[in-house]
């Protein structure tokens, strides 16, 4: 049976992790291949790491932070953050990444997607997505818009729809993260979490907003999503994987 | 000893630095003159047909097909597994080396609606016994990423089922010095680890 995954989120910022609360605020919290490791060993199914001050600094992601977590890691890594093209994903496969997050620069290019599938194959194409809650118009059916650039710019686009599309192009997997829960702890966005989940034939990773064991049990049982992302309740809630895990175990999700 | 076969076939990273963890220096090889004796490694990720087009420009081909003759220990992963058997479906059908009878066929989506193709992600191994699981509990899970699955013909080929689309496929074969996996040991924490372990030590005849 297919098992559902706990993806830990390492926020790497000048080399550190960081836990930021709706993008700002952010404190220090260790060494991203050091804490990686630990959490492989706890269990966790799947690391990323999100470079989130490569884009600002007009910089690839950390090449040699990549290469440390591939020679570290026994499981599958995915980077984000600073890739600028198909060269960036390229180095960053190449020393060792499993899959490569694209967010703003999907949406601005939305081809690097296609041309990503094409060169390394659709399963090494994640496409993040920051979704923001707004009323429901013509443009904006689901009620969920597409924000990039950190949460900071609008698109005007729908969220549902944009999954879709991405997914045709090419995105082998979505990293669904929902703006107005992220950080906050009160549970992952089940609406559109759900709805992504039921509309694309691709995997499905809920993110923001996890605070507690019921709030994977409820993404995965209520919006079906097939991995969960975690943060802050491992960093520095005081959970272990095994702790969310045996949770998960108890409300007969299936996890390893 | 142990050589990574390099045919193009998507990028060898994670699977050389799997054997490095184990103490291991594993020699990647481009062309099949370079081998050198000793145990083989034959990953790959991507489609059939460019995956056996690299093979053959490699000569790699007939170096598979002697070693395995010659019952020197081969582990096939992923694509690799989907090459030994004779042939896939996929790419419009690829003739296979065809060291394993049978072929490769994809997930049929009618047979389960709810279940994503590719088949991505962590799933359980029920075990047929065999010395590469030595050590690991028998339905412990693997690391998996593909939309096809080898259909072998003969049961006895077959040292792992794995559930997923309405199928219980084969997703680890063995057959003589032979053993391959659909799942990435490489990518697939201590269980994993175990199984590259286990293969360093096979005495496959």
């Amino acid at each position: 049976m297919l098992l559902k995954r706990l993806i830990v989120c390492l926020d790497v910022r000048n080399g550190r992790v960081t836990k930021g609360v709706r993008f700002q605020g952010n404190v220090d919290v260790g060494d991203p291949v050091e804490m990686a490791a630990r959490y492989c060993a706890d269990g966790a199914d799947e690391i990323v790491f999100y470079d989130i001050t490569a884009s600002a600094e007009r910089r690839a992601c950390d090449l040699d932070m990549v290469a440390r977590a591939a020679r570290a890691l026994s499981v599958p890594f995915t980077v984000g953050g600073g890739i600028r093209g198909v060269e960036d994903m390229r180095a960053a496969l190449l020393a060792g990444a499993d899959k490569v997050s694209l967010n703003s620069l999907a949406v601005q290019t939305p081809d690097i997607l296609t041309q990503g599938a094409k060169a390394f194959g659709s399963q090494c194409v994640v496409l993040g997505m920051d979704a923001k809650r707004v009323p429901v118009t013509a443009t904006i059916p689901s009620g969920y818009e597409v924000v990039i650039h950190g949460g900071r710019t609008p698109t005007g686009r729908d969220a549902l729809a944009w999954a879709k599309e991405a997914v045709d192009r090419g995105a082998g997997e979505i990293c669904l993260n929902a703006i107005d829960t992220d950080g906050v702890r009160q549970g992952y966005e089940l609406d559109i979490t759900g709805l992504v989940a039921q509309a694309v034939p691709v995997p499905v990773i809920a993110s923001g907003g996890a605070g507690a064991i019921q709030h994977l049990v409820d993404v995965f049982q209520i919006a079906r999503a097939d991995a969960a992302l975690v943060a802050s309740m491992v960093h520095t809630m005081g959970f272990t994987c095994q702790s969310i895990k045996d949770g998960l175990r108890q409300a007969g999700i299936p996890v390893r | 000893m142990v050589t990574i076969l390099d045919y193009g076939a998507g990028n060898l990273t994670s699977v050389r630095l799997a054997f490095e963890r184990l103490g291991e220096t594993p020699t990647l090889i481009t062309r099949a003159d370079e081998w050198r004796g000793g145990r083989i490694v034959f990953p790959g990720v991507g489609s059939a047909a460019s995956g056996m087009a690299g093979l053959r420009a490699r000569g790699f081909d007939a170096l598979l097909r002697r070693a395995a003759d010659e019952g020197v220990p081969i582990l096939g992963v992923c694509l690799g597994m989907q090459l030994l058997l004779e042939g896939s479906e996929e790419d419009g059908g690829v003739e296979g080396l065809g060291l394993i009878p049978g072929r490769c066929v994809r997930f049929d989506p009618t047979r389960d609606p709810t279940a994503k193709i590719p088949h991505m992600g962590w799933n359980t191994v029920d075990q047929t016994p065999h010395p590469l699981w030595a050590g690991i509990p028998d339905g412990a899970a693997f690391y998996f990423v593909h939309s096809f699955f080898a259909r072998p013909a003969a049961e006895t080929d077959i040292a792992g089922r794995t559930e997923h689309c309405g199928e219980r496929f084969a997703s680890a074969l063995t057959h003589g010095s032979l053993f391959a996996t659909q799942f990435h040991p490489e990518r697939s924490g201590e269980a994993g680890a175990a199984l590259l372990r286990n293969f360093l030590s096979w005495e496959a005849r």
